[in-house]
């Protein structure tokens, strides 16, 4: 999938508000939303900034890396789970299948896991998975609860 | 003048503003001072109140946007300084009460008492930042910063209550999130 084309899906579905982190694998992505990303210090804070922004009328997306999963367990958990705030999560799959550098590997192998041990649905994808996935995470994002689209390496360009 | 006190004079001048509170004393004493449905409470997610504010005042800059943020919570997300520099909202607020110390957890110190927060913040270029003492008046200040474009940052040196003991924020999380929203 291209990241004009993911870019477009995005928007059809509504959202309209985009911060995060990057990540190479998410830079394509990130290009192609140019002024509409607003680059955040941090994946907590960019979690914090996209829960306000929900909470003033709009439809947020996050994209980070899945090594921020680390920073953002304890907004997830103590933010959006108990307050029913959504955020839809795009995040880049790095240390898949244990192949990357050393300082991926073991979130790698288990940031999938992690979050479905704290209740966060989550869809691993390559590129023709993602619109599918995005369907089922609007989905859960009306119910009020954020949903995780993990890419994989090469699945957006 | 101690925290309570000081978020009781800052409550005395807003209005139809959209207030959202640091978690541990600071939402408390909001909330039992005056809750209403513009007040956001944090009861966990510590340092992320001005992450909060500041998106809401992106997603809508229409609203005007408060926040009553805490020494501890504001060095646990220092770099939400550098953000709203960089974004500059107008509609944006950020007051700390600083009584250099985490507070509900038994007072022990912050090191917000040996470092300048709103050097922190004038470095970093955010427009208007005012620094004011426990003697003097926070509430003008705080009036003159509603009065003007942002964003402000506000840092009010305010003093421990040893003796605090406010209840709880009672109010489901669920609910304080839709309330605001909608109002």
């Amino acid at each position: 999938m291209d990241a004009q084309g993911l870019k477009k899906s995005l928007n059809g579905l509504g959202f309209d508000f985009f911060t995060g982190v990057p990540c190479s694998l998410l830079g394509g992505m990130i290009k192609a939303l140019g002024d509409g990303y607003i680059p955040s210090v941090r994946e907590d804070t960019a979690l914090g900034l996209a829960a306000g922004a929900y909470l003033g009328g709009k439809k947020p997306c996050v994209l980070m890396q899945n090594s921020g999963i680390g920073y953002s367990l304890n907004v997830l958990t103590s933010l959006n789970l108990i307050y029913d705030i959504p955020v839809l999560l795009i995040i880049s799959f790095r240390g898949f299948a244990g192949k990357d550098a050393p300082e991926h590997l073991v979130m790698g192998k288990h940031c999938v896991e992690l979050m479905e041990t704290i209740g966060i649905r989550s869809k691993v994808c390559d590129g023709p998975e993602i619109e599918a996935a995005l369907a089922e995470a609007d989905r859960h994002i009306k119910d009020g609860k954020p949903y995780a689209v993990f890419i994989k390496e090469g699945a957006v360009s | 003048m101690i925290m309570r006190d000081a978020i009781a004079g800052l409550l005395s001048a807003i209005k139809d503003e959209y207030v959202v509170c640091a978690n541990g004393f600071i939402s408390r004493d909001t909330f039992n001072a005056k809750d209403r449905p513009r007040n956001f409470y944090m009861l966990g997610s510590m340092g992320q109140a001005s992450s909060i504010g500041l998106g809401l005042a992106i997603a809508d800059p229409r609203k005007k946007v408060v926040v009553f943020d805490g020494d501890g919570n504001l060095l646990m997300n220092l770099g939400i300084l550098a953000m709203i520099a960089q974004i500059s909202p107008k509609n944006l607020i950020h007051v700390v009460l600083d009584n250099e110390c985490y507070d509900s957890t038994g007072g022990q110190p912050t090191i917000s008492s040996s470092i300048d927060l709103s050097g922190a913040a004038k470095g970093c270029g955010i427009k208007n930042v005012v620094k004011k003492g426990p003697s003097e008046d926070i509430t003008a200040a705080f009036k003159d910063c509603l009065a003007k474009d942002g964003p402000h940052f506000l840092l009010l040196k305010v003093a421990r209550d040893p003796s605090e003991k406010v209840p709880r924020v009672d109010i489901k999380p669920p609910e304080i999130a839709a309330r605001f929203k909608r109002s």
